[in-house]
């Protein structure tokens, strides 16, 4: 496993982990955009996330902090060195849970490890110790396809998280695990990308779960199918206190704060309901 | 793959079905010619094919290795082709626009047209065999493999560059597993091709195999010999192809799963 960098600091300020500028974002090479000003930055121990309606771009603006698409303007800056267009250096947790079918779940898991040149004994091993802390103990020998949803779903989170960056862009990670799953994964995650100094872009349809798990909401507004590229609406910052650490549902979710919260986001989200 | 598992009728009933219908077209064909409905001499019935078959067996096993020789030689080789094919034609584009369409329209020529001119060409030998069993083969799998590696989820193909993955890496990880359930329906189709292919060349020529017993005892007007070596031809290419779904069972085991 690569050892996680500390995060540079120069001249006092602090450079973010992962750093979009001003991304004009297109399919087509600039016949419809989809999306356009997407400025954002996550730090090291941070997790952000982006809440939009379907359709609006959310998956179209994490292909391009991935490096898999180029933007047609902006930048994408990692660490403050510019990564635009390329990846490899950024862990993404697709919208589907893309196993390989011909590949048993440990070989799955394993796959960036290998890919990097591990070899598949220390791979396997190194995989092993974690199947119980993600809930998939007794898989490893398994098929894709002899899993649940849920299951799968947690099989691409470690394979993510194998992945070893410590900027990982998620996109609806929790979407298919059922919600008592859900919180449990949600909280581990947070502490985990904490506790990792991980930086974490993460995308939901869940206004709870946005309220709950970030550091900072990015509300996204617009109808690129309609011809009106995105933006975004609105940057809302979430302040908890210590005792109430990130994910933890129970505890932060009925305070006066939460609700406080949850009402920007709606505000902004059905601002662009009523137009 | 896991679906319809309980309107599939059970193990027992799909064999027992197709038998019971095949032993009573045989009595049916063995009753026809013992009455008389058909003159003997141009339908034999099912014992004397039977019986011919087995005081032939020795020749047939001689003559049969040639063939098998031939198959097994050509369909190796024409995998091999089809494989290279694929791969070129799936990494560059210009490879698959040139070659696309030529190769379906070398699939319009009838294998029986060129097998005389390839015995004009490469002589009575074992190359001119082997050279039409690759020409026919080949195109099954290259066809099957394109398909296959094109069937890939793109974004998987996203998600291997996420993790750094070379075009090799993404092959060989991706691609290369995700083809071969296609591939296989290719190999099985290739497979019958083959020991077709030989035969068919051989009729044109040679002095060994399959396709010379029968263009001899055609001659010889041994009709119940003529059957007998049919009969062995359709088995050794149904022996091929429970071979390929062996190799396919040994492969893929995840195709064979239950599923949750
Ligand atoms: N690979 C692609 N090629 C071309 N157009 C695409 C591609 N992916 C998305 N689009 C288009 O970009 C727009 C935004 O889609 P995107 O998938 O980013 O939305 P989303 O916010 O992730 O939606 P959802 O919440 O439903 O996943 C849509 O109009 C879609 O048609
Ligand atoms: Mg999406």
């Amino acid at each position: 496993m690569p050892e996680l960098e500390k995060t540079p600091v120069e001249g006092g300020g602090v450079i973010p982990a992962l750093e979009a500028l001003d991304l004009t974002l297109s399919w087509d090479g600039g016949e419809h955009i989809v999306a356009r000003g997407i400025s954002l930055w996550v730090n090291n121990g941070e997790i952000v996330c982006m809440v939009g309606k379907s359709g609006c771009g959310k998956t179209t603006i994490l292909h391009a902090l991935s490096g898999l698409t180029k933007p047609l303007e902006g930048k994408v800056l990692l660490r403050g060195e510019d990564f635009t267009g390329r990846p490899g250096s950024v862990s993404y947790m697709l919208q589907k849970d893309l196993l390989i079918p011909s590949k048993r779940i440990i070989d799955n898991v394993c796959l960036p490890l290998v890919i990097k040149g591990t070899s598949k004994r220390e791979a396997h091993k190194f995989a092993a110790m974690l199947f119980e802390r993600f809930g998939l103990g007794g898989t490893e020998r398994l098929w894709p396809s002899q899993l649940s949803g849920g299951m799968r779903q947690r099989a691409a989170f470690l394979r993510t998280y194998l992945q070893g960056n410590n900027v990982a862009l998620l996109d609806e990670p929790f979407s298919a695990l059922d919600a008592i799953t859900r919180v449990d994964m949600r909280s581990w995650y947070c502490e985990m990308a904490r506790s990792l100094q991980m930086a974490s872009v993460v995308i939901t349809h869940d206004v709870d779960e946005a309220v709950t798990m970030a550091d900072r909401i990015y509300v996204l507004k617009g109808t690129p199918s309609a011809g009106v590229p995105t933006t975004i609406a609105g940057e809302i910052c979430v302040q908890r206190d210590e005792a109430m650490a990130a994910g933890n549902v129970t505890d932060f979710s009925l305070t006066p704060e939460f609700v406080s919260y949850k009402r920007q986001v709606l505000d902004l989200l059905e601002d662009d309901e009523v137009r | 793959m896991a679906t319809n598992r309980l309107s599939e009728p059970s193990r027992t009933r799909q064999i027992a079905v197709p038998t019971a219908t095949v032993a009573i077209l045989l009595v049916v064909w063995e009753l026809v010619v013992r009455m008389g409905f058909v003159p003997n001499f141009l339908l034999p019935s099912p014992t004397q094919v039977v019986s011919a078959l087995v005081t032939d067996v020795q020749l047939l096993a001689s003559h049969a290795g040639t063939t098998i020789l031939e198959a097994v030689l050509g369909l190796a080789i024409g995998v091999a082709v089809g494989f290279v094919a694929a791969v070129l034609m799936d990494r560059f584009e210009t490879i698959y626009l040139a070659f696309d369409p030529l190769i379906t329209i070398s699939q319009t020529i009838p294998t029986v047209a060129i097998a005389p001119l390839l015995v004009l060409w490469f002589g009575y030998g074992l190359a001119p065999k082997v050279i039409l069993i690759v020409l026919t083969t080949f195109f099954p799998v290259a066809v099957s493999l394109v398909s296959g590696f094109r069937s890939v989820d793109p974004d998987m193909i996203d998600l291997m560059r996420t993790m750094g993955a070379s075009d090799l890496q993404i092959f060989t990880q991706v691609k290369l597993p995700a083809a071969l359930d296609q591939f296989f329906s290719g190999l099985r189709i290739s497979a019958t091709y083959a020991i077709v292919g030989a035969v068919i060349s051989e009729w044109l020529g040679g002095f060994n195999g399959l396709g010379v017993y029968m263009t001899r005892v055609r001659k010889s007007f041994a009709y119940d010999r003529m059957f007998a070596v049919i009969i062995l031809i359709s088995l050794l290419s149904l022996l091929l192809m429970k071979l390929v779904d062996l190799l396919e069972r040994v492969c893929m085991p995840w195709k064979h799963v239950e599923g949750k």
